[in-house]
């Protein structure tokens, strides 16, 4: 169920990296229980919108919350640990194992251990919770992100190409996380070049173009 | 959980990671002992003039092979790396803690086996002992701290990590002479206590300037 009050609000937000404009006056919601797929060429902006969203980045010019807090005030940082964010690229650490890699994630969580094991197990990675991450194929390594996000439970989830090196069950798998972040009161930001797949978990679309909505 | 508490978490992972990887005990800190094994090989047997230069030696080679360890983890961590831990909610300046106290406990092995080392090599005398401990923790401290700060300014850009010289070397000279006036002025009877609290100070300074520093450098 969509409710009004958006847990997303980006007004006029610009980004700019030098002299180029990355996102430019982009206005957005993301109310809570949507999901919203967001579909651009390469180069578009993005990235950016789910890094921006994700607070990692502040914009240049234009306001915006996530979560309530200003993305222009320190309160940010203190919704972080309720923000999941998948990744094109992995940002597992190689030395370590799957499981020790979620174990660090629940400990900054305060998450008890027995979760890592179940989230693995729910996504397939059971049997392979003690192999070092970069023994694991790109797609196991996604896998692995995503159980992540299924063990912190976020209210805001943003994920980058959720699709991609991910085989049919591992799909299904990345659906039902977006359902079950929205049913639960959150929203989701997904980005994809293939609008037809994220179109069976999306709200609505919003197409990027030049930094900003097209 | 407690800023302690994350720092400690942070220093927990890196250390497994380096034990892991292996690069500071296979690669570095054997670097480290050939580089200290070359110089006599230049200079020949002349055992006078390498007990003069030993302690001096250990030290520039401690402050040149201590900041490839401290600057190791920051600058190798990818973008996806680093936006997962600002994710997790772990304050900055746990995490610069946290980095810097991991780099401590592996740089203090890499000075004890190096001067291990330099003792056999150099044959250097043993007066002023009880000050070696103090030298290489303090040492090891503001070397970790100062790497680490480094390592964070220069992890977001363009070949970045060329520019951590440049950064360290002028910061890591209050560290190189401290040290190595501390030993020299208790070898001819004074007091190495203005040296070693300068040392104390500009360890202080470094971790002021990195807690302080740490969250806007976060988002570089």
């Amino acid at each position: 169920m969509i409710s009004d009050e958006p847990l997303i609000h980006l007004a006029s937000v610009s980004v700019r990296a030098g002299a180029t404009h990355i996102l430019r006056d982009l206005d957005l919601d993301v109310r809570a229980g949507e999901a919203l797929g967001v579909h651009g060429a390469n180069g578009a902006g993005k990235t950016t919108l789910l890094r921006l969203a994700a607070t990692l980045i502040r914009p240049s010019s234009g306001s915006g919350t996530v979560l309530g807090a200003s993305l222009n005030s320190e309160s940010r940082y203190d919704v972080r640990h309720r923000i999941g964010y998948v990744g094109h690229v992995p940002g597992l650490y190689p030395e370590l194992t799957l499981r020790e890699n979620l174990e660090f994630t629940a400990d900054a969580h305060s998450i008890d251990h027995t979760a890592v094991a179940s989230a693995l197990d729910m996504v397939g990675l059971g049997a392979a919770s003690d192999r070092q991450a970069d023994r694991c194929s790109h797609g196991m390594q996604r896998r692995a992100e995503f159980a992540r996000v299924l063990m912190t439970t976020p209210a805001v989830l943003l994920l980058d190409e959720p699709h991609s090196a991910l085989d049919a069950d591992a799909v299904d798998l990345v659906d039902a996380i977006v359902e079950r972040t929205t049913a639960s009161g959150g929203a989701a930001v997904l980005v994809s070049h293939d609008r037809e797949r994220v179109s069976r978990v999306a709200d609505r679309f919003v197409e990027i173009s030049a930094g900003g909505v097209a | 959980m407690g800023f302690f508490s994350q720092a400690r978490l942070i220093t927990s992972r890196d250390l497994v990671r380096e034990r892991r990887s292996g690069e500071v005990l296979w690669v570095t800190l054997p670097f480290g002992a050939i580089a200290l094994l070359l110089v006599p090989m230049a200079i020949g047997t002349d055992a006078p003039l390498l007990e003069q230069v030993g302690t001096g030696l250990f030290w520039a080679i401690v402050m040149l092979f201590g900041v490839l360890i401290s600057i190791r983890q920051t600058t190798g961590e990818t973008q996806a790396q680093r936006d997962q831990l600002a994710l997790t909610g772990i304050d900055a300046a746990a995490i610069y803690i946290g980095r810097a106290t991991a780099s401590f406990v592996l740089l203090v092995i890499f000075e004890v086996v190096l001067g291990l080392v330099t003792i056999v090599l150099y044959d250097v005398p043993v007066s002023g002992w009880w000050l070696v401990p103090i030298l290489i923790t303090i040492v090891a401290a503001g070397l970790s701290l100062l790497g680490t700060l480094a390592a964070s300014i220069v992890s977001t850009g363009r070949n970045a990590a060329a520019l951590v010289p440049l950064l360290v070397a002028p910061l890591s000279i209050p560290l190189l002479i401290g040290a190595t006036q501390a030993l020299e002025v208790l070898d001819l009877g004074g007091s190495s206590l203005a040296w070693v609290l300068m040392m104390i100070v500009s360890t202080l300074v470094l971790a002021v300037a990195g807690v302080l520093s740490a969250r806007p450098l976060q988002e570089i």
